[in-house]
């Protein structure tokens, strides 16, 4: 049993293998509920005649606009997903946020348009909300919460541990566009190029697939801990393995070029407009052409494939060895060596 | 004990040259490597270029173990319809 | 320039043939260099290559290699007042006798990431009110950049940027080790990018006075495979020698420019290795004329006892005595999660990188 930590440091917030025993060990302790402990992005609650999603998350990302996006867009597009993942058509939102003191009107005024902007390409609206005010120095100029409700159709059936032994896992386009774009922005690397996030709402593309099969036993959308990360939860929570592919797995050059002169893994680069769908492979080959033909689709690979042993995440290197993806301890810091 | 890159430099100023990378570019210093020109691919480690590549021994390393070896017949397995 | 090739999986499948032809029974290569433990274990080599053959981790990682109370300086420095730290990302969390950087910076020390020591130097210039102090880790690649930022330091007039020096030398690690005698070695994959500055001469007293072979190797599957199938060569050949795989940037000469850098700024001098103590002449200092930069001269500080974790195997693991699983704390009491000792601590360290890739 490990011991508890006296202090909380910023790798309990990476999505890794530390923040998952903080949850396990101190909110689920606390909380302790059959919708909870399920684990997925959002809970399904059952209610008379059908069954509703509900999903929060905080966003708390600097710089506050970055390539590609900003806070906004990010903790819209972000809860929209959750529910999408889950199978679920979008109804609601809400937003709640803490300003920091000495926040520019102008840029929050910014940020606001560009949270209603996606929220209406989605169809749905922010019907309720807070704000809070703090000192200056304790709120990184904003932090965003916002929390969705959605309704999940009959006869769709998504969890993180119904992968079974023989499904496909597929994914939308190329990965790693996000965590690179927001590290260069905010740590000042000096990188020059294409780097932008792929901020964007998923449900438009979901409901396309759904519209091709209802055998989709997984969706996850990757993003703190990137593709590994995530995979690594659903082949836990299903009690399953998965086995990766080197060679198809979409890396857009610059973004590979990057990761090499940081000394970062793709594979474990926040994604904020990928998903990662798990489908029975029958149906695999349809799924992915109806994801290709989508405009979030674009780059859209097969990239590997659930086993029943080994259990855990591997990757098939290109030179045919086997490559175990372990959950990281906190998040990958750039190296030299 | 060291991640070096390589890029192209594509333009040089005094001690600082822009380095593509791939479609990434970034500054990198040349004082390691004072006779580097524009045009050259590089190794860059920590924000400095250490050593030029030698695309003719980049590619008579392949060509030569091409020769004993060959390439995969089989190449990567094609994802199915 | 594509070097896709150098990842081709046919050419890769070739050299395999070739190793496995060329292994008779039990032969142990030391790997000295933590990018190539990298390397390897991302490609997926290990399990490939045949069972006889062994690919011994050696001290190659700078963060398991620096001593504790280097450490524990690097924290001292961050809580100094006006005291800005930067850091290459992989100091961030190596643990020293009380506290890690990471954790020093949760406590309110200001503590930055940089990927370039320049970055460090810009920063200098950016807050002329505080002392910028670089944490100078890493082998003879990266001591001659930090060499290049003191003297634009010195150029542009900057009086506030500092250096740690914990720099370490690769050469003279590998005599001691082959002095100690008590690895059964075949031959050496010898670092890459060491090489590319300091040439393949260094090496040279290894197969003269010790009848090991060498072979300096690139960082891509293809270089790793036609690594070993040269030192296999050599060891069938009975003529060991330095060879360099690493064609397209290694030269015999090296760097000769660089290394004039480094050897204008720092001198050699002793060093201690951490888990493993004193190698003599394996360290760089600042010379006289460079010493108004050295951190540790300009700021005293009270370091902790230093302290030594019982039960733990870094040093022999390090020097290719032990494999990590044979380590008592491996996997049990030193984990990722909570490391003991610094081979557990960097993620390119030997223990990590096994336990990473399910060598357990």
């Amino acid at each position: 049993m490990d011991p508890r930590p006296l202090k909380i440091t910023l790798a309990h917030g990476s999505g890794g293998r530390m923040m998952q025993e903080l949850i396990a060990t101190l909110f689920r302790r606390a909380f302790d509920n059959p919708a909870l402990n399920s684990l997925d992005d959002a809970a399904e609650l059952a209610f008379p005649g059908t069954r509703l999603a509900f999903t929060t998350d905080s966003y708390v990302v600097t710089p506050l606009i970055f390539p590609g996006g900003d806070i906004g867009r990010l903790a819209v597009c972000g809860t929209l997903n959750d529910l999408a993942v889950k199978g679920a058509r979008p109804l609601a939102l809400s937003a709640s946020f803490i300003l920091e003191e000495g926040l520019e009107t102008a840029l929050l005024e910014k940020i606001v348009a560009s949270m209603a902007r996606a929220a209406s390409e989605a169809g749905v609206s922010v019907v309720t909300g807070d704000t809070k005010v703090v000192e200056k120095g304790k709120a990184d100029g904003m932090f965003i919460t916002t929390s969705g409700v959605g309704e999940i159709p009959a006869g769709r059936n998504v969890s993180g541990s119904l992968a079974r032994p023989g499904d496909a896992v597929l994914v939308n386009g190329p990965i790693a566009e996000h965590g690179i774009a927001v590290l260069n922005a905010r740590m000042d690397f000096g990188l020059k190029g294409d780097l932008k996030s792929d901020c964007a709402s998923l449900s438009g593309l979901v409901e396309a697939l759904f519209g091709v099969t209802s055998k989709i036993h997984a969706m996850r959308d990757p993003t703190r801990g990137g593709v590994a990360t995530t995979l690594n939860e659903i082949a836990g929570q299903s009690g399953v393995g998965i086995i990766l592919e080197e060679a198809r797995i979409p890396v857009r050059p610059e973004v590979k070029a990057s990761c090499d002169l940081l000394g970062l893994d793709p594979l474990y680069v926040a994604n904020e407009g990928k998903v990662l769908v798990v489908v029975d492979r029958d149906e695999a080959g349809a799924v992915l052409v109806s994801m290709k033909g989508c405009p979030l689709g674009e780059g859209a690979a097969r990239i590997g494939e659930v086993v029943d042993k080994p259990r855990g995440v591997f990757l098939r290197t290109r030179i045919g060895g086997l490559r175990p993806l372990i959950l990281l301890e906190g998040e990958q810091l750039p190296r030299i060596c | 004990m060291c991640l070096a890159v390589p890029g192209k430099i594509k333009k040089i100023e005094g001690r600082l040259a822009e380095v593509d990378f791939g479609g990434v570019t970034r500054e990198s210093a040349l004082d390691l490597l004072a006779d580097a020109k524009v045009g050259d691919y590089i190794l860059v480690h920590a924000g400095y270029a250490i050593q030029k590549l030698d695309e003719q021994e980049a590619l008579e390393t392949i060509k030569l173990l091409e020769e004993v070896y060959g390439s995969d017949p089989e190449g990567p397995e094609e994802p199915s319809p | 320039m594509n070097l896709d090739k150098f990842s081709d999986p046919g050419l890769a499948k070739g050299l395999l043939g070739k190793i496995e032809s060329l292994v008779r029974g039990d032969v142990a290569l030391m790997e000295v260099c933590g990018t190539h433990t990298m390397a390897i274990a991302s490609s997926g080599i290990r399990n490939l290559l045949p069972k006889p053959l062994k690919l011994l981790s050696g001290p190659g990682c700078p963060v398991c290699v620096t001593p504790t109370h280097e450490v524990d300086r690097a924290v001292a420095f961050a809580r100094l007042p006006d005291v800005i730290l930067t850091t290459f990302g992989d100091m961030l969390r190596v643990t020293g006798s009380e506290s890690s950087l990471e954790q020093s910076k949760a406590e309110g020390a200001e503590v930055r990431v940089v990927y370039s020591p320049r970055d460090a130097l810009a920063l200098a210039r950016e807050h002329p009110d505080k002392s910028i102090i670089f944490v100078g880790v890493g082998f003879e690649t990266t001591s001659p950049t930090i060499a290049a930022t003191v003297k634009e330091a010195r150029e542009k007039g900057v009086a506030n940027f500092f250096v740690q020096p914990a720099f370490k030398l690769v050469p003279e690690a590998l005599r001691a080790i082959l002095e100690m005698g008590r690895v059964k070695l075949a031959g050496f994959l010898c670092p890459g990018h060491v090489s590319t500055i300091i040439g393949s001469r260094p090496y040279e007293f290894i197969p003269r006075d010790y009848g090991q072979p060498c072979v300096i190797a690139g960082f891509e599957p293809v270089d790793i495979l036609e690594a070993v199938a040269m030192l296999l060569e050599q060891i069938r050949s009975g003529k060991p020698r330095v060879e360099i795989q690493y064609r397209r940037t290694v030269r015999p000469e090296g760097n000769p420019q660089a290394v004039a850098l480094m050897e204008e700024v720092f001198e050699p001098c002793d060093s201690e290795w951490r888990a493993i103590g004193m190698i003599p002449k394996t360290g760089l200092a600042f010379r006289k004329g460079f010493k108004a930069f050295d951190a540790t001269e300009r700021f005293p500080v009270t370091l902790p006892a230093p302290v030594d974790p019982p039960g733990c195997l870094c040093g022999e693991v390090m020097m290719g005595i032990h494999a990590p699983r044979e380590c008592s704390l491996f996997g049990t009491g030193c984990t990722p999660a909570h490391p003991v000792g610094p081979c557990m601590v960097s993620s390119e360290g030997a223990c990590a990188a096994w336990y990473k890739y399910g060598e357990r």
